[in-house]
């Protein structure tokens, strides 16, 4: 089947069976390898991506079920500020160590604190229960969340 | 130290080999000096050598490590250390710019070349065989190299002025002549100073000068790993590049039978079925046409002599081996037996650690173009030596015939020290015409893993009449690594790695402890597994000194006060880690602090774990403080970064990690039945770190090694339930 992908504001058309997961479509059709492959099933994370701005694991988020929706993945989420302010933060507390995880670590919390101006720890909890980081950077990932919102919310102020 | 095969460590993840006597190291490092090509200064550094890899070296000379100094004055530091997370490429390059005198931005970190003829010297092969390639390897090579390049270039410049070189200063990348007020770049020096002489026995700044060394310097690699640019070995592309996935027999050393493709080969983008030995990979245009057609395959399997093996059965032969041994000794002191019939009690205990998945982040995959009369692999190792040998054995072509490209890592852990998966990954590809990239899925990952082995270990102590040890009796059995993956190393029967730390940081007046090596079915592997032996012989040492304290009615911390002796650096870190964890304080009901102290990879460590348990048996993990000594410390950052790392290791293990076999497959899967610690169970941890002018010590693996015990002893002070086995199981834990 066709289908025709807005990803990062542009569009793709793509032929693959309709039960693919974006996952591959994105990686290996398209060839934006910023979004990781971790586990396939919905329990590590590392393929997160953006569907209209709502975080989805990839892996199994099938291409038929799209639609119209806008995707963003991790090579345009710096130009959203809650992106931005995420990406600036994670420098600044230096989080990554291998970094495989970190794609998705990070489209997840830019999703949160778009949503959610100062998030709790509970907050943070819940939204990054989600995204496994076996280099074990949750500490400085959590501080990171916290000083991201913070600055996001001082520019938008 | 002997740390072959192993990246830099400020470190993580790769195994470290105590120093023995079996594995033996020469310490001398060497500089060779020559014109780069393209101009500038090349600086050849060869690292001190492990004895058995000395020997086995292709030629005399073979450098572990190049500085090259550019005519632009670009400084690059070239060297087959791979990044895994562990920050090696932000604290090796601090050892040269200090002694350099340049800004840590003036140096550029490459992979190994690519490409030897850019160095013009064809025997280079950038071989990581060799190399002891820690921190504690480099920490002095490097200096001296930053240190000698330095004084060459000052040298260049003073000839060429007609001064003395010692009326010269350096600073951020310029030579100056302060009387004359004449300078010069190392740039425009760089060509004249490769033909000075290297100075011997250079000068090396004291630690109380370093002006860069010590302090928390940012990753120089952070950037890419946050837009999603860095590029790990799943990440090449290739034109014409095809994606396969792969099922392995699932019993091991089973054997492929027959498979029906018909079915896969009607998928979408399914290419081609690759049979082997005893796998099948489908070949695809992308990995959900792959996954798709390797489910549809109709598989069968011949099982062969695995097919009904199981966990119980493999503890039964080493519960067998540890009744009967024979063991080889690995440490004897004093009069064990004479102890022991003198003592007012003995203390007995086993202690058992489970096989052990590695589960990097990302999932083994390797890609492969075979040639007629080339061979290029594209992957992320931290063998390169050995995915070469692998690729060229496969594929009959001369070793020099075959690239390796390597990549970052996504987590090594111990896993990437393996080549399986590259040799697997060749012979795939010799059947497809083109470029084939191979992934693992999780699944393939965690049940074909090369598993941190199960240890079995007795322990005996001799307690006097006012609870002091007098004898210390500690038996390791489990399958050798070391046997398998550097056979050199494996002499009169001793695995030096499963004894490593198995009488703790003690000084026992009578000790003995023996090793008895456990075989492996067929087909089923052991290998290195971050914090290697320390991590277990920590778990069950500590534990153990636990319920010695518990038996002499002593404070657990007290009491391994007592049994140092005068080591002072223990003393401090687990003093330390007592006072900054309040020790003593009250806990509610139901929560408990327990201690851990080890000495591993040279850097002396203790933990003080808090946890509260459920009414379930859960545990909970509130807090760890920890201690370290690891000498010299490059950066600070790094340091603690790894401790929390390390932690969430090896907490995901205690926790949670175990491998178990039935009818000769692997039970977990995915990380849904192979968990690893997330977000919200992240305990708060401290790290506080001792100054000090020793030699530097690994900073990856000791937390890694310490969390286990520190946490199992916090649960007995909890609850009363001793835990001589891993993971924690809660239903021991249940109450009120
Ligand atoms: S790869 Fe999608 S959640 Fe793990
Ligand atoms: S940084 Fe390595 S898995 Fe998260």
């Amino acid at each position: 089947m066709s289908f025709s992908l807005k990803i990062n504001g542009t569009s793709h058309e793509v032929d693959v069976d309709d039960d693919t997961p974006l996952l591959w479509v994105i990686r290996d059709v398209l060839g934006m390898t910023g979004t990781k492959f971790g586990c396939g099933a919905a329990l590590c994370g590392a393929c997160t991506v953006h569907l209209d701005g709502a975080p989805v694991r990839s892996c199994v988020t099938t291409v038929d079920s799209v639609g119209e929706s806008a995707i963003t993945t991790i090579e345009a989420i710096g130009a959203a500020p809650a992106g931005r302010h995420v990406q600036q933060a994670w420098l600044d507390l230096d989080v990554v160590q291998c970094g495989y995880c970190q794609s998705g670590q990070i489209m997840s919390a830019a999703a949160l604190i778009a949503d959610t101006k100062a998030p709790t720890d509970d907050d943070i909890d819940n939204a990054m229960s989600g995204n496994i980081c076996r280099c074990g950077t949750y500490a400085r990932i959590r501080e990171a969340v916290k000083l991201a919102a913070a600055s996001l919310a001082s520019e938008t102020k | 130290m002997l740390n072959a095969f192993a990246p830099a460590r400020t470190s993580s993840e790769a195994p470290e080999f105590a120093e023995t006597p079996a594995a033996g190291l020469s310490r001398r490092s060497f500089l060779v000096a020559g014109l780069a090509a393209g101009g500038g200064l090349l600086l050849s550094i060869g690292l001190p050598k492990f004895a058995g890899e000395a020997l086995a070296a292709d030629g005399p000379f073979a450098p572990d490590a190049f500085i090259r100094i550019g005519s632009d004055g670009a400084v690059t530091l070239v060297m087959p250390q791979v990044e895994m997370g562990q920050g090696t490429y932000t604290s090796l390059p601090m050892l040269i710019a200090e002694e350099l005198q340049i800004d840590l931005s003036q140096v550029r970190l490459e992979h190994a070349p690519p490409d030897d003829k850019l160095y013009g010297n064809p025997a280079i092969g950038f071989q990581v065989t060799g190399g002891s390639t820690s921190i504690r390897g480099f920490y002095e090579p490097l200096r001296k190299a930053g240190a000698s390049a330095r004084t060459m270039l000052v040298a260049a410049a003073a000839q060429m002025w007609g001064v003395d070189p010692a009326a010269c200063d350096a600073a951020h990348g310029v030579v100056l002549h302060p009387a004359s007020g004449r300078q010069a770049s190392y740039g425009s020096l760089a060509e004249k100073a490769a033909a000075m002489p290297v100075p011997k026995d250079v000068a090396l700044k004291p630690v109380d000068k370093f002006t860069l060394i010590g302090t928390p310097a940012k990753r120089l690699d952070a950037a890419g790993k946050v837009d999603g640019t860095a590029a790990y070995g799943i990440d090449v592309k290739l034109p014409g590049l095809k994606v396969a996935t792969v099922a392995a027999c699932p019993v091991f050393g089973g054997k492929l039978k027959s498979v029906d493709d018909t079915d896969a080969r009607a998928v979408k983008g399914v290419r081609q079925v690759v049979k082997l030995d005893d796998a099948v990979a489908v070949v695809a245009d992308h990995m959900g046409a792959a996954k798709k057609g390797l489910a549809a395959l109709k598989i069968e399997w011949d099982e062969g002599p695995n097919a009904t093996l199981s966990t119980e059965e493999i503890v039964r032969q080493m519960e067998a081996l540890a009744a009967t041994g024979p063991g080889v000794d690995d440490k004897k002191v004093g009069d064990v037996e004479a102890a022991e019939r003198a003592a007012a009690r003995t203390v007995k205990a086993t202690y058992q650690m489970p096989f052990l998945a590695h589960t990097t982040m990302e999932p083994l995959n390797c890609t492969v173009h075979v040639r007629p009369d080339a061979c290029e692999v594209w992957v992320g190792s931290q063998v390169l030596s050995r995915a070469q040998a692998t690729a060229a054995e496969v594929t009959g072509l001369p070793r020099e015939k075959v690239t390796v490209h390597n990549h970052l890592l996504g987590g090594g852990f111990g896993r990437r020290l393996e080549v399986d998966s590259v040799t697997q990954a060749v012979k795939i590809a010799k059947q497809v015409d083109g470029p084939v990239k191979v992934v693992w899925t999780r699944e393939e990952d965690i049940q074909h893993d090369i598993y941190r082995p199960y240890y079995y270990d007795q322990f005996a102590a001799g307690l006097d009449a006012q609870g002091k040890v007098t004898s210390f009796r500690h038996r390791v059995v489990g399958s050798s690594i070391v046997a398998r993956w550097l056979p050199q190393a494996f002499t009169n029967g001793l695995d030096f790695d499963a004894v490593d730390g198995a009488a703790g940081p003690y000084g026992f007046a009578n000790l003995h402890v023996d090793y008895v090596r456990h075989m492996l079915p067929q087909g089923l592997e052991t290998g290195w597994w971050r914090g290697v032996g320390v991590t277990h012989n920590a778990f069950v040492v500590e534990g153990f000194v636990d319920e010695l304290a518990v038996e002499a009615k002593a404070d657990p911390v007290a009491f391994r006060r007592e049994l140092l002796a005068n080591d002072a650096r223990a003393r401090g870190v687990l003093d330390l880690a007592a006072q900054k964890a309040g020790w003593s304080g009250a806990l509610p009901a139901r929560s408990g602090r327990g201690v851990s102290l080890l000495l591993g990879f040279g850097t002396y460590m203790a933990q003080v774990a808090e946890v509260e348990i459920g009414k379930d048996g859960a545990v909970k993990v509130s807090r760890i403080v920890c201690a370290v000594d690891c000498g010299v410390v490059i950066n600070p950052d790094t340091v603690k970064a790894q401790v929390q790392g390390g932690i969430v290791y090896g907490l995901s293990a205690a926790l949670y990690g175990q491998i178990t076999l039935k009818d000769g497959r692997v039970e977990q899967s995915n990380f849904d039945s192979y968990q690893a610690l997330r977000i919200e169970e992240m305990p708060a941890i401290e790290v506080h770190i001792v100054e000090s002018r020793e030699a530097p010590g690994g900073i990856g693996e000791p937390s890694t090694s310490g969390v286990a015990p520190a946490v199992v002893n916090a649960v007995f002070a909890a609850t009363g339930q001793r835990l001589r086995q891993l993971p924690i199981d809660p239903d021991r834990l249940k109450g009120a």
